[in-house]
């Protein structure tokens, strides 16, 4: 059975702008996806163990030591839109 | 209905490493926008964290001092939220193995004692700066934010209490003391005007006696201790204006407004933000072993706690005790050396708070430019003491010492104020005026004490002030009597 | 890159051709070599890139709208050492968007056709860099492995190519797909060429905090050594129903002749195998629906506007991703969220905890395992772009190895009836890059197949 999601919600978590046609395309693919991936469950494992690192690394730090920053030019250049060493935006609506 | 305010804090500490969190960037104030930023802290494609070993020391030394339990493992999560000023959309951050937990820090409020639980200590990376335009004064796009990614990737220590907080007070009180902590630490500049520390209220209210918790609300942007005290006392008041009128508290998140002192509610989000924490692939698990901790703790200078009691346990009263410990390292150190030269640990921290912090405050040096060093201010103390030198005179001895002109007995003499208590010469002054006042022993034998003091004058007079006058006093009093 | 030129416009393998980059680092590497200098392998040898590493100066896209004309400000970890190797990269190959996919079909910038028969696909998503490779306009190719993007494009391909261990080659600069799976490797066309290429390119690398520190195995030493008293496994789960009769018929063969040369053959059963892809489509997407959040339009670029910036993410994300990319966001950020993260992604996460067991206990026995690498030579362009499903089985073989984090290679070994090449894969525990080696040069040694793809024969 493909599973039914809010599709609606989820491409609002995910900032994508998409339209009715669009969102009810997706949803009836994730659904079929998603029954698939739904397969998971079907397999019995230990609650809390979560796969790690293939070779066990921990404890990778580096020093507190500076390294050499971008050139600003370089940093803006690339901006679509930037006055006075800022980058520009149209207001904010609000954090999620 | 009689309603007992609950209040959580939460601390952001900037820390105040050479290089940011996970990127060899400069975590320095101020400088121009955009100019300390690199793929990582910018979230360029392709980029990637790697942890700066100093910040997870400072963190811990933070949970040390805070008495926190040290995990044996942490792992950082990704707290995923779409915002301009958070470049990868994301922010590292910990979910639910921070690297410090379950600690507590001890306040004094109103002479009482009380022990406010920390949660956890967890590290993230801060966010860039955004500056909000307003209509007009620019040529295009008359509205808009800019942003800075200078500040985006500096190390953060979130520092969460448990909601143990009863008043506005306690509250300001818990921040300064946390915030000198910090401080002391060397971990940060722990500026609240600069915003290197920043402090957040969770505020509910619920009956007297009950247990369960009330709806909290978030309080935001207080920008001083004052502030902070402010906005706590007006939001209980409010809340409990909205529960007496029959209004119920809304979960929210309120601004805190300085000028105006209310709190203004921040636009109320639809349903609670889903972060979806999962664990950062980018980077791999941290191992704090005991030895690691163990050599962090043994790295830890005296916290302002332990400072107070021990000023206390050796003699020093208690409010002079507050103010010494709040003096400048070199001042405390001072204090330090003098009572082991032999000084009175009370005369050692009244001669500092009092008169050598005036001196320097008007001198306007530094601290550590100060020319007294602990074996002068005990001899000092000393000549006070055994009477070389009269209090009053001292003070200009000090001025003498601080100003460059030697050790306090050379200055002494230099100056000409040390006290005349050769007993030769004083006796000699005492007969001449007891023999120039025959009829002051007559009255000291009918019981007149204050013709002592009267005598004790003249011979200063003779003496040009220069006598002892406790030496005079009993000299006078030996030769009456006898 | 006369061979590109003449190849191009049938396979479109590239995005982009630096000339003037290559032409400057071949007179250097010539010039050098002049002045007594040899930086080694791959001095003067010209490579290809896939588009989602960075290089500095150069366009980089990976193959999205969404980074259309952006020019990286830094060179990829693998690019520096590539570099300073004397390599000449002559340009960036053309990949499935963000490298979801399995036949580089998902290019925004149009796919890239197969060598050996124009009107399939070279698999994908490194499709560009196998397809050079083959038919080549590059000696050496490098392209990344999530869910089989380097192994199945060079079975599809007739080339050699193969996943590292999880950890061995740094990510740093590669523009991340999902984190805990990606990694870079070699297509070459010989295996001895492969083991070369890798050893240039791994090692230690301190801006990748997954980079490994440890001792490296030395594959090179290993090629010559031959295969008897080896133990093979053949994974009993990675066969059956979908795999092509020619694929399976080439497999057995390869593993009965491999028996012949001395090694003990035996059949293993990896339970975990079955829902391998089931739990690869949830962490694989969740990680993705992260990593490419940052792709919002203000910083660098696409950006399409919007009254808030809300909706200025919104618009430029859903006009900048293709239709696979936004079925992953979307699938991920489903399997992340609130209230069933736990039943998806964390469920998700402890399947492969699973399957690494299942490896674990299957090296107990065996030395190495081997499979066909696709179930399916390389199927028609547009045969599979209606169902996800269809496409996503295509990495049905490659998957377990990028889960565990255990290298592995894909070595071909004959055509089918319609002249397609057919890979055989080499699975070995992590760090085990010497034994899989070892195995894969022999494997090419029986198998004497000829890299002869049909687009070379009229373009010459």
């Amino acid at each position: 059975m493909p599973i039914e999601i809010d599709i609606a919600h989820v491409a609002r978590l995910a900032r994508l702008g998409l339209s009715d046609e669009e969102l009810e395309s997706y949803k009836a693919q994730l659904g079929v996806i998603l029954e698939h991936a739904a397969r998971v469950q079907s397999l019995e494992v230990e609650p809390n163990v979560e796969a790690a690192h293939p070779l066990g690394l921990t404890n990778a730090f580096r020093e507190d030591e500076l390294r050499p920053s971008l050139d600003r030019d370089e940093v803006l250049g690339q901006a679509p839109d930037a006055i006075d060493g800022l980058f520009v935006v149209p207001p904010a609506m609000g954090a999620e | 209905m009689s309603w007992e305010p609950v209040i959580g804090i939460e601390v952001h500490v900037e820390l105040m490493t050479d290089s940011k969190m996970f990127c060899g960037c400069a975590v320095d104030f101020g400088g121009e926008p955009n100019t300390r930023v690199c793929p990582t802290c910018l979230g360029l494609p392709g980029a990637l964290p790697v942890t700066n070993r100093v910040a997870i020391e400072s963190i811990m030394a933070i949970g040390l001092a805070l008495d926190c339990e040290v995990s044996d493992r942490s792992v950082f999560h990704r707290k995923n939220y779409f915002y301009a000023d958070l470049p990868k959309n994301f922010q590292i951050s910990q979910f639910d193995v921070p690297v410090c937990h379950d600690g507590h820090l001890d306040i004094e409020v109103d002479g009482e004692t009380r022990r406010i639980g920390i949660e956890r200590a967890h590290m993230e990376e801060d966010t860039g700066k955004s500056t909000h335009l307003g209509a007009g004064g620019r040529i295009h796009a008359a509205e808009g934010t800019l942003l800075d990614f200078n500040r985006s990737g500096v190390p953060l220590v979130e520092v969460v209490s448990r909601p143990d907080l009863r008043s506005a007070t306690e509250s300001r009180v818990y921040a300064q003391e946390l915030r000198s902590i910090v401080a002391e630490l060397g971990v940060s500049d722990a500026r609240l005007e600069e915003g290197s520390i920043r402090f957040d209220a969770n505020v509910s209210i619920r009956p007297d006696g009950d247990h369960a918790l009330g709806t909290k609300v978030e309080i935001k942007n207080m920008n001083s201790f004052r502030s902070l005290e402010r906005a706590i006392a007006f939001e209980i008041e409010r809340q409990i204006g909205v529960v007496d009128s029959g209004g119920e508290v809304i979960q929210e998140t309120r601004h805190w407004d300085e000028e105006t002192g209310v709190t203004h509610s921040m636009r109320v989000k639809e349903g609670s933000s889903d972060y979806r924490y999962f664990t950062e692939p980018d980077l791999v698990p941290m191992v704090m072993t005991t030895e690691w901790v163990a050599a962090i703790e043994q790295r830890l200078p005296e916290l302002p706690g332990h400072r107070r009691a021990r000023y206390a346990a050796q003699g020093v009263a208690e409010g002079t005790a507050g103010v010494l410990s709040a003096l400048d390292a070199d001042l405390r150190r001072l204090y330090d050396e003098a009572v082991l030269s032999g000084a009175s640990p009370q005369s050692a921290a009244n001669w500092i708070t009092g008169e050598v912090v005036a001196w320097v405050r008007k001198a306007g040096i530094e601290a550590r430019e100060v020319a007294l060093d602990g074996p002068s201010l005990a001899e000092l103390i000393e000549m006070v003491d055994e009477g070389s030198v009269s209090s009053s005179a001292a003070k200009e001895v000090l001025d003498g010492v601080l100003s460059g002109e030697g050790r306090p007995r050379e200055v002494a003499d230099q100056r000409d104020l040390l006290q005349m208590r050769d007993a030769g010469t004083l006796e000699k002054a005492v007969a001449e005026v007891l023999a120039a006042h025959p009829r002051a022993i007559e009255e000291f034998g009918a019981g007149e004490e204050k013709v002592v003091g009267f005598l004790v004058g003249q011979v200063m007079k003779a003496t040009d002030g220069k006598a002892d006058p406790r030496l005079v006093n009993q000299l006078i009093r030996e030769r009456m009597s006898g | 890159m006369d061979i590109a030129s003449r190849t191009e416009a049938q396979l479109h393998a590239f995005l982009t051709i630096d000339g003037q980059g290559a032409r400057e680092a071949a007179r250097q590497a010539d010039a050098d070599l002049a002045d007594g200098i040899d930086r080694g392998p791959l001095h003067g040898i010209p490579v290809a890139l896939k588009d989602n590493m960075c290089t500095r100066g150069v366009e980089t896209t990976a193959a999205s709208q969404i980074l259309a004309g952006y020019i990286p400000p830094y060179d990829a970890t693998v690019v520096t050492r590539l570099r300073s190797g004397g390599a000449v990269i002559v340009g960036k190959t053309n990949l499935d968007e963000f490298a979801m996919g399995s036949s580089t079909e998902n290019s925004a910038y149009g796919t890239t056709y197969n060598p050996w028969d124009l009107s399939r696909v070279p698999g994908g998503s490194s499709g560009g860099s196998a397809a050079s490779v083959a038919a080549g306009s590059s000696l050496l190719a490098f392209g990344s492995d999530t869910g089989g993007s380097i192994r199945q494009p060079a079975s599809l391909c007739g080339v050699v190519g193969m996943k590292p261990t999880y950890g061995t080659v740094s990510r740093y600069g590669l523009i991340a797909f999902a984190s805990s799976l990606d990694q870079i490797g070699p297509f070459a066309r010989t295996v001895g060429d492969s083991a070369l290429a890798l050893a240039s390119i791994w090692g230690y690398d301190p801006l990748d905090s997954t980079s490994y520190q440890g001792e490296y195995p030395n594959p090179d030493a290993s090629l010559d050594r031959g295969v008897d008293g080896l133990r093979i496994g053949v994974v009993t789960e990675l066969s059956g129903d979908g795999f092509e009769p020619a694929v399976e018929a080439a497999t057995t063969d390869m593993v009965a002749r491999l028996e012949k040369a001395g090694v003990k053959v035996s059949e293993v059963s990896l339970p975990t195998f079955d829902i391998a892809l089931s739990a690869y489509y949830l962490i694989a997407p969740a990680e993705a629906s992260s990593n490419l959040a940052r792709f919002d339009g203000i910083r660098y670029g696409l950006r399409v506007d919007g009254a808030t910036t809300e909706e200025l993410m919104a618009r430029t994300r859903a006009e900048g991703f293709g239709p696979e990319v936004t079925r992953r966001v979307l699938l991920g950020t489903y399997s992340l969220s609130a209230g069933y993260y736990d039943a998806f992604y964390g469920q998700a996460q402890r399947v492969r905890a699973a399957i690494q067991e299942d490896f674990a206990r299957a090296y107990e026995q065996v030395d190495v395992l081997v499979s066909p690498t696709s179930p399916t030579v390389a199927f028609e362009a547009g045969a599979r772009t209606a169902d996800p499903l269809a496409m996503y089985l295509s990495d049905i073989c490659n998957i377990p190895a990028n889960m565990a984090g255990h290298p592995a290679i894909s070595v071909p070994v004959g055509l089918d009836e319609a002249g397609l090449p057919i890979g055989f894969q080499v699975m070995a525990p992590a760090l085990g890059e010497e034994v899989m080696y070892q195995v894969a040069a022999e494997v090419e040694r029986l198998a004497g197949f000829e890299i002869s793809p049909r687009v070379l024969e009229g373009a010459a």
